[in-house]
């Protein structure tokens, strides 16, 4: 489900993988050591410990180390989320409303759809209302997710580069049936969604069964 | 005061258990000041609830063993989980280690014959016992438990017909006992420490202590506020949070977190500080670095106060904001990386014995270090906007939570309830039940990090086919994590009815205070308040124990 690629999938998963990979290797490095101390220090083996108190130009390095590390993590997630603030000018838009438990889709042109039908490589942009408590658009295919909160209008933007269908969560709990809040983003060629926005809701079950 | 020491109790010589005061039976628990008495009622009562939580937590799981319904309906399960991090957080984790062993062991680690307000002392353990007692009476009360998960996010808090309002209440007056418990512990340590006692020779979990009271004292009063503020928008129709009065849903989630993020430091710090206490005892040398492990706990409650809206970065904030909290999200991990190098360096050229509480102490840094590096993986904006309300956020807080915390309780348990009980548990079935509890804990959370960058949301009743192994693998881990609490359970239970009486003072080699008074402790600790002349954590002697070794 995750190889689908979107226009910022890369960048999240560089800091992820970036993340993860220095993570590990600390990891491992503690617990290495910590075992290999266990054996190597037993008290059969080592009877008699030795007192150090602590050594200043470590604690500085293991200090300092880090901190440089965290903030080359820090810079990859904001350059990441500095790409999904900008929303292309050229975005379609798509009006989305939540209510308790449902997503409805409402284009440019008036048409209304309950699953998301997007063109392949064209920015989309999602403008984000709540009829009623809390809801998140979530597309984890995109690592797209926004709170949909009444009263307020949030936006995200996406643009999908593979053609495919891929789930639509809410991730922000919302009550009864939270987790059967799903639906589904269909990812088309671009003639194909201008057939299908243009075609009227009679033709359109036909045509998402030739999908 | 303390420096008047001619004042001997009567009963000195009595140990805490049998020194009844004016009270007989019962009652001599219930409305006792003693400060040891009070940490005892705390953990009667806090074990009692974390096994209702473990409860709700095993039905959480095993609901989700199969797609669709496995034991319950999408209502009950709602409530599960929401009681499951009530009880869990409010009436466990929080009160946790300064409540049970704070309340025991921090006096004694002073120098000092009780807290400085043990009247207070005793209020405040009524107040979580009035909480505790509320968060029941919603569960069985018409309307039904809320499900609303433990955050309470308005709006969907306020349009639910569940009973939410009591507990809202129980959470409000759970704050009040964490307010006053934190009062009396900063004022213990700044008036109550034995001569010669200056701020560097106390014990680290003495330092962990008071940088969490001092959080519990200053954030906690907002989450109170906050809950009146619900009150008045309620009833004076004064739109504050509530989009339908005119109020803004986003400020409540502000408003929620700037307790309940620093709330997060009041449950790690103090497990932090006994995982300090430990690991120098059985790897029987001093500590590393002392005064780094001591202030990286202030700095954790400084900073840990400025990261709260790192919870939110999806909800919609300015960039300014999303820079500045994700920043500061990154910097507060370096003083718990600082313990964590600290730590394992104190391990070196140590002589070292897994008893049962050393290897939870080498545990809580194994699965504290993944909890916190996840929690790394997280404050990188682009990463969390993926991550954030799925179930890799659900690991992550467990990792820290129970594996950090929850681990760091059982490790003072097997450390220091022999002392308080002079009852010895069986060692072999102690780190049988250790194993368990390891091996079940991390089956039953890892496949949650996996499923969660794979999109799992959080607090889902279904989930798509392709999710079904992880969370299978995660129940049947539920599974044996769970004989691993019985197994714990039943023995340290069992040490306390029928195990081996001990009279040694101290058992385990430690240097700090409480192992130089009788086991069990008389009734005021100490017949003369001692004199401190160094550190707690010296290990001059080891020439001495070294050769005693080698006599066995």
């Amino acid at each position: 489900m995750l190889i689908a690629q979107s226009e910022f999938v890369k960048s999240v998963d560089f800091a992820f993988f970036f993340i993860i990979a220095i993570s590990v290797f600390f990891l491992v490095l503690i617990t290495g050591l910590m075992i290999y101390f266990v054996f190597k220090y037993s008290r059969k083996k080592h009877p008699k410990a030795e007192n150090i108190h602590g050594n200043v130009p470590l604690e500085i390095l293991w200090t300092v180390i880090p901190t440089i590390l965290v903030l080359f993590m820090f810079y990859f997630g904001w350059m990441g989320y500095k790409e999904m603030s900008k929303i292309p000018e050229d975005s379609m838009v798509v009006t989305v409303t939540a209510q308790m438990w449902k997503w409805s889709f409402k284009y440019e042109n008036g048409r209304i759809s309950d699953t998301l039908y997007v063109p392949v490589n064209r920015p989309v942009k999602v403008i984000l209302n709540s009829l009623d408590v809390n809801h998140s658009f979530y597309i984890p295919a995109f690592r797209v997710k926004k709170d949909v909160i009444p009263g307020k209008q949030n936006t995200s933007w996406f643009k999908a580069t593979e053609v495919g269908s891929y789930p639509i969560f809410c991730a922000e709990y919302c009550g009864l049936n939270h987790s059967y809040m799903y639906n589904e983003v269909v990812v088309m060629p671009e003639n194909n969604f201008i057939t299908w926005l243009t075609t009227d809701v009679g033709q359109v079950n036909n045509f998402t069964n030739q999908k | 005061m303390l420096k008047d020491t001619t004042i001997i109790s009567t009963n000195g010589h009595t140990s805490f258990l049998d020194y009844q005061g004016k009270y007989k039976g019962i009652r001599s628990w219930i409305f006792s000041t003693d400060h040891k008495r009070i940490g005892i009622l705390y953990l009667i009562a806090l074990l009692s609830f974390f096994a209702v939580g473990v409860t709700f937590g095993f039905l959480i799981r095993l609901e989700l063993f199969t797609q669709g319904k496995t034991i319950v309906d999408p209502q009950t399960y709602n409530a599960f989980f929401t009681l499951h991090g009530v009880i869990m957080i409010f009436l466990f984790v929080i009160p946790g280690l300064p409540a049970v062993f704070g309340n025991f062991f921090l006096p004694i680690l002073i120098g000092a014959k009780d807290v400085a307000f043990p009247r207070i002392n005793l209020l405040s353990w009524w107040l979580y016992i009035i909480g505790g007692v509320l968060v029941i009476v919603s569960i069985l009360l018409p309307g039904g438990p809320a499900d609303t998960g433990w955050t309470f996010y308005i709006p969907y808090s306020v349009r639910t017909s569940t009973n939410v309002i009591f507990t809202g209440l129980a959470a409000f007056i759970l704050g009040f006992s964490s307010i006053l418990t934190g009062i009396n512990f900063v004022t213990t340590i700044h008036r109550l420490r034995a001569p010669g006692m200056d701020w560097f020779k106390m014990p680290l979990f003495s330092w962990a202590l008071y940088a969490t009271a001092w959080i519990q004292v200053l954030a906690t009063p907002i989450i109170g506020i906050t809950l009146l503020l619900i009150v008045v928008e309620r009833v004076l129709g004064v739109g504050l949070f509530d989009p339908a009065l005119g109020g803004d849903p986003i400020l409540y989630q502000h408003l929620f977190w700037i307790y309940s993020h620093p709330a997060v430091y009041i449950m790690i710090v103090p497990a932090m500080g006994v995982v300090s206490e430990i690991i120098p005892v059985f790897a029987r040398r001093t500590i590393f670095g002392y005064k780094f492990i001591a202030f990286s706990s202030i700095a954790i409650a400084l900073l840990g106060s400025l990261v709260w809206a790192h919870h939110m970065f999806s909800a919609g904030m300015s960039s300014t904001a999303q820079f500045v909290f994700s920043l500061l999200t990154f910097l507060v991990a370096i003083p718990s990386a600082i313990k964590v190098f600290n730590w394992t360096a104190t391990l070196y050229k140590g002589s070292i014995q897994l008893d049962p509480p050393m290897l939870y102490a080498l545990a809580f840094i194994f699965l504290f270090s993944i909890g916190g590096l996840t929690g790394v993986v997280q404050g990188a904006l682009s990463v969390d906007i993926h991550l954030t309300d799925t179930s890799f956020i659900v690991a992550h807080f467990h990792y820290v939570m129970f594996g950090g915390t929850g681990f760091g309780i059982f490790a003072a348990l097997h450390y220091w309830l022999p002392k308080m009980f002079g009852r010895m548990y069986n060692l072999k079935t102690a780190k049988v039940g250790f194993w368990f509890l390891f091996v079940g804990f991390n089956t039953l959370y890892f496949p949650l990090f996996v499923m969660g960058w794979l999109g799992m949301p959080r607090r889902y009743y279904d989930y798509l086919p392709e999710y079904a192994i992880y969370h299978q693998i995660s129940t049947v881990g539920s599974w044996i994590l769970i004989t691993g609490l019985i197994i714990i359970y039943y023995n340290l239970i069992k040490s306390l009815r029928s195990g081996e009486k001990i009279t040694a003072r101290n058992i385990w080699g430690g240097e700090t205070l409480e192992w130089q008074i009788e086991t069990p402790p008389t009734h005021e600790n100490f017949h003369d308040i001692p004199k401190i002349t160094h550190g707690p954590y010296e290990y001059k002697m080891n020439d001495e124990l070294a050769e005693k070794e080698e006599v066995k």
